[in-house]
């Protein structure tokens, strides 16, 4: 604290109120459910939409699908369409990292699809035992993610330059590591079975217990921490409001989840055990972002670099750990694909780039950087992913898929754009 | 009076074969705003980006509290104490009070951070400088006005023990009632303790608030003056060189 010893001393300024102002700066925290629920629709007004224009989006979907075709909204198709999705929302998770920073990663699917063409060939051709086979893919993408780095931060060359350079050489290295014409089939159990098997039902209801109790426990010690420093907390109801919401949509796809969907092929049961897999990282990834330097520096970083640096940010270490992340990341997003499709071939991740960065843009990731969490991405991976299954349920032409995404796409930065004007703010802002 | 906080005298800097000061003297007193004035080109960028650590002087001495210092490093200025608030202020836009004021020195516990104890700091020591103006500590940036952000700026220099507090242009870009604004909270700073050096064109901010006038014209001081036995027209002469104090410059 500056020099607090000397109380407050009446100066000269002609200050008319200075006694009865100590209580008028808040933190935002106070008031009960209603107050806390004008706040956020205050906030909404100026713009600060986050995922909800994606959540609408959702749902909307969701219903017209539902109404077009009878199999969306089946049991079956729901644990599809969460298999379908993972691939999406972990690369648009990974993207997160440097979109925060105002950068990209084109690169980011050839990079899962490079490491994935390393993974398979030394594990069917080398016969390299799958596990260190694994370990040298992940090692391949903090490669990558290093190399990148280097020259987005160390020498100063625009990301999007880089990234296209590694997006195009990658390409023909994972040719050349799979050789002309070649194709490779996963073999591997546990790889297969990251999108091909589920959970004991058991255990997708012990998944929900431990995710409510870690939602509790954060809760409460942020609320004693706050409490300890003295400052005000936010109505307790609101945990609990969460907590249900929590309970109530979990419990929901839990249950969907755990009833047969096997239809004459036997019991097939259970949450996907990819599911906990993209929640443990999304938790990870929020935790990082949310509660650590690392985290806020890439948001600082994003929001005005040089008032970073001025902070003593070190900005380029920040931006260099950013791209490794992100690779590393990729490198599990292909990891997902290749467990659903079952096989790698020469094209492995080249068209999924940009469906990454549209699910974080959908989701109310900013591309200038500065704005967006790992939630936003995995939702509006989630809308691609409806659209791509939805569209694909009433067995229009492919053509019309990539037409509706694209055009979501623009609506949702539209929205996002309007509602900054709206708010009195620019276009072209964090 | 009392022994300057800061005391510089010969400072000399050089840009290759441009001097850009040549041998300048300044003090600052505890408690007390010191302004800096002079046309551009005078000085008062290098001036204070030396104080700041950022360009070192090439030459002459800088007392901190009697002693001897050198201020080779940004480092090397927040260790005694001294805190820059920059023109354009380096606030990060997308996030709030409480994350900008404690940028780059966060409260942590366990590697995250506590966030309580940065509000609690954040919101007190806008409260010790009587800051009226800001409804929230957690609204971010972007929704603030210019006098807003200046404050938060000021707040986050005084948070962590500063103890000389340098203030370029900081009405320069503020309509007349956040300019008043900002002017009591830099009264107040100084009612604190703090010595303030505040950088200014507009010679009505610097009458209202300050209580000694250095004026730089051409890399060297020309005149220490007392704000209340001075006028207006006397500074403008000093800062265009049209007037010379006898016996000013070392």
């Amino acid at each position: 604290m500056s020099t607090p010893q000397t109380p407050q001393t009446t100066g000269p300024a002609p200050d008319t109120s200075v006694n009865d102002v100590n209580d008028l700066i808040g933190s935002g925290q106070e008031g009960g459910v209603a107050d806390q629920a004008r706040a956020y629709l205050q906030r909404l007004q100026h713009g600060d939409m986050g995922a909800l224009p994606a959540v609408a989006g959702l749902v909307v979907l969701a219903i017209l699908f539902s109404f077009l075709s009878p199999f969306f909204l089946t049991e079956r198709n729901f644990a599809n369409l969460l298999t379908q999705a993972a691939t999406l929302v972990m690369l648009g998770m990974a993207l997160v990292f440097v979109l925060l920073l105002g950068e990209i990663d084109l690169s980011a699917g050839v990079t899962s699809g490079m490491t994935m063409a390393l993974f398979i060939v030394l594990v069917n051709v080398h016969a390299v035992p799958w596990m260190l086979a694994l370990a040298i893919a992940f090692a391949a993408g903090i490669l990558t993610g290093t190399f990148i780095g280097f020259f987005v931060a160390r020498v100063g060359i625009p990301s999007f330059v880089v990234t296209l350079g590694l997006f195009l050489g990658y390409q023909g290295l994972t040719l050349m590591i799979i050789g002309s014409g070649g194709l490779y089939r996963v073999q591997i159990p546990e790889i297969r079975d990251i999108q091909n098997s589920n959970m004991p039902v058991w255990a997708g209801w012990a998944m929900l217990g431990v995710i409510l109790l870690i939602s509790a426990g954060m809760s409460f010690w942020d609320r004693a921490r706050r409490t300890r420093a003295g400052v005000p907390n936010r109505t307790v109801a609101l945990v609990w409001i969460k907590l249900g919401v929590i309970a109530v949509v979990g419990g929901a796809a839990i249950a969907v989840l755990s009833r047969n969907r096997g239809q004459s092929v036997g019991v097939v049961e259970g949450v996907p055990i990819v599911v906990p897999i993209v929640l443990l990282i999304l938790w990870i990834g929020t935790f990082v972002l949310d509660r650590t330097k690392f985290g806020r520096y890439l948001y600082a970083i994003g929001g005005n670099a040089e008032a970073a640096r001025r902070s003593g940010v070190k900005v380029m270490a920040i931006r260099w750990t950013a791209f490794i992340v992100c690779s590393t990341l990729a490198v599990v997003a292909g990891l997902f694909s290749i467990s659903k499709v079952g096989s790698v071939d020469a094209a492995a991740g080249r068209e999924i780039v940009l469906s990454g960065v549209a699910a974080a843009v959908v989701g109310g990731v900013s591309l200038f950087g500065g704005r967006g969490r790992l939630m936003h991405a995995a939702i509006g991976a989630l809308v691609i992913a409806v659209i791509t299954n939805g569209l694909g349920l009433l067995n229009l032409p492919a053509g019309v898929n990539l037409m509706v995404t694209g055009g979501v796409l623009i609506l949702a930065a539209t929205v996002d754009a309007i509602s900054r004007v709206r708010a009195g703010g620019s276009l072209m802002r964090t | 009076m009392d022994a300057p906080l800061i005391e510089l005298s010969g400072v000399v800097k050089s840009f290759g074969p441009v001097s850009v000061l040549k041998g300048v003297d300044l003090k600052a007193y505890p408690g007390k705003v010191t302004a800096l004035v002079g046309d551009n080109g005078a000085g008062k960028s290098t001036l204070i980006k030396g104080l700041a650590g950022v360009q070192p002087y090439d030459g002459g001495t800088v007392r901190f509290d009697g002693k001897p210092v050198a201020l080779h490093h940004p480092r090397d200025a927040s260790r005694l104490g001294i805190e820059v608030v920059y023109q354009d202020l380096a606030l990060c836009d997308n996030l709030d009070i409480v994350q900008n004021m404690f940028l780059g020195r966060e409260e942590t516990e366990f590697g995250t951070f506590d966030e309580g104890v940065m509000e609690k700091e954040a919101s007190d020591t806008l409260r010790s400088l009587s800051v009226r103006t800001v409804k929230s500590v957690r609204q971010k940036v972007s929704s603030l006005s210019g006098g807003q952000r200046q404050t938060v700026a000021i707040a986050r220099a005084v948070l962590k023990n500063a103890r000389l507090v340098i203030l370029d242009e900081p009405t320069a870009a503020l309509g007349v009632a956040q300019t008043e604004q900002v002017l009591h909270l830099v009264r107040r700073l100084a009612d604190q303790g703090v010595a303030v050096i505040l950088i200014s064109h507009n010679l009505a901010d610097v009458f209202e608030v300050a209580d000694h006038i250095d004026v730089l014209y051409l890399g060297q001081m020309v005149a220490h003056l007392d704000a209340d036995q001075t006028s207006r027209d006397d500074v403008v002469g000093y800062i265009t060189g049209a007037k010379v104090q006898q016996g000013a410059s070392a």
